[in-house]
């Protein structure tokens, strides 16, 4: 599975970015995590807020740092 | 169990802002008097003294500014909930100019904006047919009108000048866009702008609870109450000293109304600020008491607050140097002449 997080440089995109990483090695899921921070990216996704979560070319959150529960949800449901 | 359990948490997370508004109505009411018995009476300090009076102000003003700012916060969180840039997009698209305009710069008020996010912000608009102007006009309201320079011009000032401040600041936003628009500056959007293709967010977004919406509240509080207390806590510091000890008509000679050139000058020290409202409201609040006028100390505000060097710099990226220019240009006389309205009426 190929998660991105999608920002560039605010501070709730790191943060989302170490919650993802977090909540994965914990749970142990197999997945990729690559941060996007070319805007033309964001773009194509239909992305106007960061910082965004895209799993598997799928947009599940923008705007928001989502809670470390709805994370494991979503990356459970993508594995 | 486990879901008892969480439920239950969820009900609590409502209740605690429920519970504690009442709280929080209460201290801001009694503030003074508690002031009044803590300065005078626990710590004994004599009245009319510049020391006191300006430890007075700092008592008094950091716990009502803090109290204001917590609860508008909370709840413009969560009326950010039911905005999101990406709606607001949908709802600008096509739209034409002046009610474009007029519609952008309300939404600029509500729709949550990072200056982190305006460039993607800016192309999103622009590719899915935003006018330019009207797209301008919500870059200029979204920054200028934000609730923690609202709130302070509230706390500090009282509600006129933070109605005023609203208002003008919207149909700077408004008339500044619809220029813009009607100036056909297009050609000054670097090129590559009109070439991103951009997808379209499904909207299979699950529906926000309202449980939900008070946790957007809450982060909202923790999120910006963090960034901006300690420059709410220096600026009335300093707005404290400037109480005490600067002498009543200090700055009638600079910035009151006789200095005709005071309106300008206020705008061109203001722009390359880029505070955050926080600490400089204060420090112009305090200013004001000593014979600043009011019309100076808005265009001072508004210079600060709308028109930040590093959004510009970050503008750049997609607009032409000319554009930048124009755009910084337009809202600038549109401050000037605020200033000078208010310092007329005033």
């Amino acid at each position: 599975m190929i998660v991105k997080v999608l920002g560039a440089g605010c501070k709730k995109c790191s943060t989302l970015e170490e919650n993802v990483k977090k909540v994965i090695n914990e749970n142990q899921i197999d997945a990729v995590v690559e941060k996007v921070t070319d805007i033309q990216e964001f773009i194509k996704y239909g992305i106007l807020s960061t910082p965004a979560l895209i799993i598997d070319e799928k947009v599940v959150s923008y705007g928001t740092v989502p809670s470390n529960v709805k994370l494991l949800e979503w990356l459970k449901k993508g594995n | 169990m486990n879901s008892n359990v969480s439920l239950n948490k969820e009900k609590l997370k409502v209740l605690i802002p429920i519970l504690l508004f009442p709280v929080g109505i209460l201290l801001y009411l009694n503030l003074e008097k508690i002031t009044d018995l803590l300065i005078y009476s626990l710590i004994g300090l004599t009245p009319k003294t510049p020391l006191t009076s300006a430890i007075w102000f700092f008592v008094f003003e950091v716990p009502k500014v803090l109290l204001l700012l917590t609860v508008i916060v909370f709840v413009v969180g969560i009326i950010r909930s039911y905005f999101s840039p990406e709606r607001t997009r949908k709802i600008l698209g096509g739209k034409k100019l002046f009610a474009g305009n007029i519609l952008a710069s309300m939404l600029g008020i509500v729709t949550p904006f990072c200056s982190c996010s305006a460039i993607p912000l800016f192309l999103g608009f622009i590719e899915s047919g935003v006018p330019l102007g009207v797209t301008f006009s919500f870059l200029i309201a979204a920054p200028m009108i934000n609730e923690v320079a609202l709130v302070l011009l509230f706390g500090l000032f009282g509600w006129k000048t933070a109605l005023l401040y609203m208002s003008t600041g919207l149909l700077i936003a408004i008339i500044s866009g619809y220029v813009i628009g009607k100036l056909k500056l297009e050609r000054y959007v670097e090129s590559w702008v009109y070439e991103v293709k951009a997808g379209h967010l499904e909207s299979d977004k699950e529906k926000i609870s309202f449980t939900n919406r008070i946790n957007a509240g809450i982060d909202a509080v923790i999120e910006i109450v963090n960034k901006v207390w300690i420059y709410i806590v220096v600026g009335i510091a300093v707005g404290a000293g400037i109480h005490g000890y600067v002498p009543e008509n200090f700055m009638a000679s600079f910035m009151g109304k006789s200095a005709w050139w005071s309106v300008p000058a206020a705008v061109l020290l203001g722009v390359p600020m880029y505070s955050n409202a926080a600490g400089i409201i204060p420090i112009v609040q305090a200013l004001l008491e000593k014979g600043a006028s009011l019309g100076t100390v808005l265009a001072f505000m508004m210079g600060v607050i709308g028109l930040s060097l590093p959004e510009t710099i970050i503008l750049r990226k997609v607009l032409k140097l000319r554009l930048i220019f124009i755009f910084v240009g337009i809202v600038a006389v549109g401050i000037i002449i605020v200033g000078y309205l208010f310092n007329l009426i005033y």
